[in-house]
């Protein structure tokens, strides 16, 4: 989700003398008492272009000091959680924003659900569906009561910022809690032009996705109370925390908005946030739980490709919110993230079932699915910051590497990672994040050379080459994931074990989920 | 009386339902059942986990019919039912008892 808001536009209203003739009469920042003088025009001319360029609308209102010294209709009344009062959000931007929400909502439920649900057999397709919502109710609880704030607090100013737990690696819970203060105003940490409430639930829709995709490892043998409670904990210590340090204004892992970051990562949608976290995890919570029953010797073909088929397309489209709506804004930058997740999806589209014509000598429709899948997958770090030409190479990889971890490595190490969440999204957050350090290319997004190439840092990181030094600083973002993923779910998992247990009985477990954890079934013949 | 059971490939249906109208046998009851003998399944592949399917989908066609019609209705449905390939089917005869048609309560060969 990083953001085009320091736009070359705003820094050239700071750099240029805006404090217009008329407040010089009125002398200093005096008496609160004493109204503001109304902007000239010209300085109510320049907040309104800054609309186009994704800029500060306070930028020409403001003094060398960065206070706001004259009064414009721009300026509405409602403050936002850093407590001060900001300009109206902008119509196409929040526009943007708003369905941007809805379709990200739109791959969960019933994306995601239909995606998986189509892939397991008949007799626990209700319990994928349940799983899904359950989710997505239980995360919005949530992140309403501190979730927001422990990801996003990072933006309520410089007080705020020193609240962290851990700075810039766990927010504080009581920042934003109970979503005090987050309005319709913009929070110009994460958007000049964005509604601060949109911009939330917006996040909040990924937070939602998130532990939903984790459903496809553990996926036939997880009791409904396990899932409840293994969330609840994996949300805070790992999702919220994995957040903050990559998209947290304070973050130590966020490169294209934290000068003073530890490491320069990228993620642009969240290939680290959402993608390696939740495979990862689906990973090691898979071993954990052991295989299903007659696993490997029964038939577990998936009890309808058709759903799977409707599911993916589903996710395609709404993924495109998920995207490039990560610009936060309808601007240049979403113009790009759109059109690279576009080639990058098709393209994986295509070339997984070529490999699978090459080798088994039959295209299948899972395997157009997936190879649709994956190439979001791959696409959701770098649509942001590449260029088409590397959403090409993007999607080409998309459709081989994780092809390649379903067709053979899977059946190497032997685990049973039900619907392949580790291999299309462990594995592909993976290669997206390093393929967004070799494919980032300065003329895709003008903020990389505002954060990446400042004269502050030791180099420039983002030289428009394969090699560049943007590729370690993602390889060490990676490195940093893996280790949070895999020690926190690993801690979570036997928490919920001793709490609650982890997997259903053996009889539970070969009469489906459907009828005994839900008393349901999907289809009455 | 005598009792037909037939298993057949399921797109053999429609032929033996009218080669046994042609000879006056109007009734029948249908079933959508599962099975093999000498016939193979096939393999189904998702994503890296191979699949043999065993079972391959067959109909069952049951009918009682009269003693005398016993013949030229076996005769009816082995001929329509035919590929000349493995997985044709079978046909078995029993006898029955009795029968009965439930609206009017007749009994025997009038019932069937």
């Amino acid at each position: 989700m990083a953001v085009a808001a320091f736009s070359t536009a705003s820094l050239r209203a700071q750099t240029t003398t805006n404090v217009p003739a008329a407040t010089t009469t009125n002398a200093a920042p005096a008496t609160t008492n004493a109204p503001l003088p109304a902007a000239t025009v010209e300085q109510r001319l320049e907040s309104v272009e800054a609309y186009f360029s994704n800029g500060d609308p306070t930028a020409p209102l403001k003094d060398t000091n960065g206070n706001i010294t004259v009064t414009s209709p721009i300026m509405s009344s409602l403050s936002n959680s850093l407590g001060s009062t900001y300009t109206y959000p902008g119509a196409g931007h929040n526009a943007w924003l708003l369905t941007s929400t809805a379709l990200v909502l739109f791959m969960t439920l019933p994306g995601l659900a239909l995606f998986y649900g189509g892939l397991v057999r008949k007799k626990n397709v209700l319990s994928v569906l349940a799983q899904c919502f359950l989710i997505t109710g239980l995360v919005t609880i949530l992140y309403i009561i501190c979730g927001y704030g422990m990801i996003f607090g990072g933006a309520g100013g410089a007080a705020a910022m020193k609240l962290d737990w851990i700075y810039g690696v766990v927010g504080n819970p009581k920042v934003c809690w109970m979503f005090a203060n987050v309005t319709s105003a913009p929070n110009p940490g994460y958007s000049y032009w964005v509604s601060e409430n949109v911009y939330a639930m917006f996040q909040m829709m990924f937070a939602i996705i998130t532990p939903a995709l984790i459903v496809g490892s553990i996926a036939e043998r997880m009791k409904i109370k396990a899932i409840l409670v293994f969330m609840t904990l994996w949300m805070f210590v790992v999702y919220f925390t994995q957040g903050h340090m990559v998209w947290g204004v304070n973050g130590i892992m966020n490169g294209c908005w934290n000068a003073d970051a530890k490491i320069h990562g990228l993620d642009f949608a969240g290939g680290t946030v959402v993608h390696m976290t939740s495979g990862w995890s689906g990973l090691v919570l898979c071993i954990i739980l052991g295989k299903r029953l007659g696993f490997g010797k029964e038939n577990f073909t998936p009890h309808s490709i058709v759903l799977t088929y409707i599911g993916a397309s589903m996710l395609w489209v709404g993924w495109y919110g998920f995207n490039s709506g990560s610009a936060v804004a309808a601007d240049i930058i979403a113009a790009n993230a759109f059109t690279t997740t576009t080639i990058a999806t098709a393209v994986g589209s295509f070339v997984w079932p070529m490999w699978e014509w090459i080798v088994k000598g039959k295209p299948s429709v899972l395997g157009f699915c997936s190879g649709a899948v994956a190439g979001l997958v791959l696409i959701t770090p770098a649509c942001g910051y590449v260029l088409p030409s590397g959403a090409i190479w993007i999607g080409i990889a998309a459709g081989t590497i994780p092809w390649f971890f379903c067709y053979k490595v899977k059946g190497w190490l032997g685990m049973d990672d039900a619907l392949d969440a580790w291999s299309v999204h462990g594995i592909g957050g993976m290669c997206g994040a390093i393929m967004t350090g070799m494919l980032a290319r300065n003329a895709a997004n003008p903020n990389l050379a505002t954060f990446l190439s400042n004269p502050k840092l030791p180099k420039v990181y983002v030289t428009d080459s394969w090699f560049q030094p943007q590729l370690w600083e993602q390889l060490k973002t990676v490195g940093v994931t893996l280790v949070l993923v895999i020690v926190g779910t690993i801690v979570c998992a036997f928490i919920t074990k001793v709490l609650v247990g982890l997997r259903v009985s053996e009889e539970v477990e070969m009469t489906g989920l459907d009828t005994t954890e839900h008393g349901e079934e999907g289809y009455h013949s | 009386m005598k009792k037909i059971e037939a298993i057949i490939k399921p797109f053999k249906l429609e032929e033996v339902k009218d080669a046994l109208s042609e000879i006056g046998i109007e009734g029948m009851t249908v079933s959508e059942v599962k099975g093999f003998g000498r016939q193979k399944g096939h393999t189904e592949i998702y994503r890296g986990s191979e699949y043999t399917v065993d079972f391959l989908p067959k109909i069952k066609i049951e009918l009682v019919i009269a003693d005398g019609q016993k013949d030229a209705a076996v005769a009816a449905i082995v001929k329509a039912a035919k590929t000349g390939k493995i997985g044709d089917g079978k046909v078995f005869v029993s006898v029955v008892e009795d029968a009965i048609r439930i609206r009017t309560e007749e009994k025997g060969d009038s019932a069937v």
